[in-house]
């Protein structure tokens, strides 16, 4: 088990890299604190699966250091850092029984048959494996084998920190949340160190404790959650988190007011001076916007109803803002007017949060 | 029901087929068949003759030698060829222009017509002008292959090595390229040496390739004749006369039908069966 360190990393694929845009990762400072559940969510070429392969010794940053506690482990190689990595599609040995399978990493190593035997049994059970040890593992469906890529990484008593590289994309929809409860039931069990990558925000927001979120090779926000759903950091979190996504629009600030078409909309903090030339946005989401007697005036133009709540989009002059309602609260007539929540309601600045805290 | 009269029309649309089949196969199979239980003296008069050409046959040493001698080179070809093919094929890069380049080269070999690739190797064996045979000799070999049985085999199989291992190379790499880079990543986080990458992911991944690989070769060598007539004509003596050598020196030079059809029939038995164990015993390990 170990605290992983990303210091001043930064890779790239080519040799001479001469734009900014041809960096995969950029400007990277990130630490997982020992025993945390992670998660990496991102749109698919945001350099996820980089990442991965560089915590896992699998790629060398082209510059950086990566660190295990106090320890540099920049090259070491992918066997000698004691790490776990499950891949998208699950890799198992063919011919080998399942038994095998599990006990390859240890054989490998070197250790003793009686050893392994006991880590091996003590694995199975533990991912209930136990009852199709002797079955060859060619045979098992996607799910036994990701359970067995998983149990690799898992009998070697030393492991640092588990990889997931989207683990559940083969996996059949009704598998998917009882593989899923499994990992979160192994990770407070063993309290070992777990970065689960995906595109997918319902996973990410249900394994981890932490989620951060990538896009085109940075890290535009790390938190909890709850810190992505009601603070999101970037324009780009507030609409690739929930759904529907959060309204952006467009805005402008004088003397320290904001506002839309005119309108003067209160904000979470005093957003002070945005940097000049800037493209502003205000931010808010839909759960945090509601009819009201006063405000901005708008018309209703598409009603979807959603099981609990309906998704309400209205318009004001050219901007789309959509509200959730209440299934059971009555929608006013075609004519109405919005209040946005203030405490949830951000100004951006060229898809920064503006004022408050650096989150 | 309704609406529909059934009849046999359909059946015409298979009669192509049938027709095909029958000249390109039955019919002329039938004939041998037919040969292979007569005696004729020529004018196209014939007598019904049963199994005696089958029996002589079988029972001659001449026969014998000619299946010992193929049973050999065959297996010599595939030790040699597999485990060449499968090293090459590991060892060529896996992406980028040479990759490219290296498959063309492969391939090469496998588009030149099958008696220039006797006729060339004749040349570039000869003892005296050719390049291999004259630095044999002037590096103090005694080589010619005209004339010593040992030459000539070396010079056989090398040919046939030449010509036919990339066959066993393009299919292991196309064995090879359908393993996902995630299985090698596996392994190197496992801690698995080169050899037990090769034992436990590449060979169970190149297995069913390797298979057609081995049946492909196992066939192509047992029927094996213009390159081998072209190269050494069966000689020195009789030291390389293959069974289809020896089948066409019967049938055509001796001209003895009914002894030729009766041994093309036990020769294309043997194949199929050898074939068939081959298969069996590949597939064995998938039944349960």
């Amino acid at each position: 088990m170990a605290r992983i360190s990303l210091r001043n990393l930064r890779h790239c694929y080519r040799h001479n890299p001469a734009a900014e845009s041809d960096w995969a990762l950029k400007r990277f400072e990130l630490e997982f604190p020992d025993g945390s559940a992670n998660a990496l969510l991102g749109p698919s070429g945001c350099g996820k699966t980089t990442l991965l392969n560089i915590i896992s010794g699998l790629l060398k940053p082209s510059e950086g250091s990566v660190w295990f506690d106090e320890r540099d482990v920049t090259s070491l190689a992918p066997d000698a850092r004691e790490i776990a990595q499950v891949f998208q599609f699950p890799v198992v040995y063919d011919t080998m029984s399942v038994y095998d399978n599990l006990a390859f990493p240890l054989r490998n190593r070197g250790v003793p048959g009686d050893a392994v035997d006991r880590r091996v049994r003590e694995i199975a059970a533990m991912l209930d494996l136990g009852d199709m040890l002797d079955r060859r593992a060619s045979g098992l469906t996607a799910d036994g084998k990701q359970k067995i890529s998983l149990g690799r990484g898992l009998v070697r008593s030393d492991v640092n920190v588990i990889m997931f590289d989207e683990p559940l994309t083969v996996i059949d929809p009704q598998l998917k949340w009882r593989l899923r409860s499994k990992l979160k039931e192994l990770h407070r069990r063993l309290g070992i160190t777990m970065i689960y990558v995906t595109h997918d925000q319902t996973e990410a927001l249900t394994f981890a404790d932490r989620v951060i979120v990538m896009n085109d090779g940075i890290v535009v926000q790390a938190g909890t959650p709850v810190d992505l759903f009601e603070r999101p950091q970037h324009t780009f979190v507030g609409h690739f988190i929930g759904s529907p996504g959060m309204n952006l629009l467009p805005a402008t600030l004088d003397g320290g007011v904001t506002r839309f078409a005119g309108h003067a909309v209160q904000m979470a903090a005093a957003p002070g001076a945005a940097p000049v030339g800037a493209q502003l946005q205000i931010g808010v989401r839909p759960e945090f916007v509601s009819f009201a007697g006063t405000g901005i005036p708008v018309n209703i133009e598409k009603v979807a109803d959603a099981g609990r709540f309906r998704v309400v989009e209205t318009r004001h002059e050219q901007s789309t803002i959509r509200l959730l309602v209440g299934e059971d609260t009555p929608l006013p007539s075609e004519r109405a007017f919005l209040r946005f929540d203030p405490s949830f309601t951000y100004l951006y600045a060229d898809g920064w949060r503006q004022g408050g805290e650096p989150g | 029901m309704s609406g529909r009269t059934p009849n046999q029309k359909a059946w015409w649309l298979v009669l192509p087929v049938v027709v095909l089949v029958a000249f390109n196969a039955v019919i002329p199979l039938m004939t041998v068949v037919n040969y292979s239980v007569q005696e004729t003296f020529g004018d196209n008069q014939f007598f019904f003759e049963g199994v005696t050409w089958f029996e002589q046959i079988l029972h001659s040493s001449r026969f014998h030698d000619a299946l010992q001698r193929q049973l050999l080179f065959t297996a010599i070809i595939l030790a040699i060829e597999i485990p060449l093919g499968v090293a090459i094929a590991l060892a060529m890069p896996k992406r980028g222009a040479w990759a490219s380049v290296c498959l063309v080269l492969m391939a090469m070999p496998l588009l030149i017509p099958w008696n220039v690739v006797g006729a060339m190797w004749n040349i570039f064996a000869l003892p005296d002008i050719g390049l291999l045979g004259h630095s044999l000799n002037a590096l103090g070999f005694d080589y010619n292959f005209t004339r010593q049985p040992f030459s000539a085999w070396s010079t056989l199989i090398a040919m046939d090595v030449w010509h036919w291992t990339s066959l066993v190379v393009l299919l292991a790499y196309a064995g090879l390229s359908s393993i996902p880079d995630a299985f090698y990543q596996a392994a190197k986080i496992d801690g698995a040496s080169a050899w037990a990458v090769f034992r436990y992911i590449q060979l169970p991944k190149m297995k069913r390739v390797l298979m057609i690989a081995v049946l492909l070769r196992f066939m192509d060598s047992f029927m094996i004749y213009t390159e081998a007539i072209v190269l050494t004509g069966g000689g020195p003596g009789n030291a390389t006369s293959l069974l289809s050598i020896d089948l066409v020196k019967i049938a055509l030079g001796q001209f003895d039908l009914g002894p030729a059809a009766a041994m093309s029939l036990i020769y294309f038995l043997i194949i199929l069966l050898l074939s068939w164990v081959f298969y069996a015993v590949m597939t064995r390990d998938e039944a349960h």
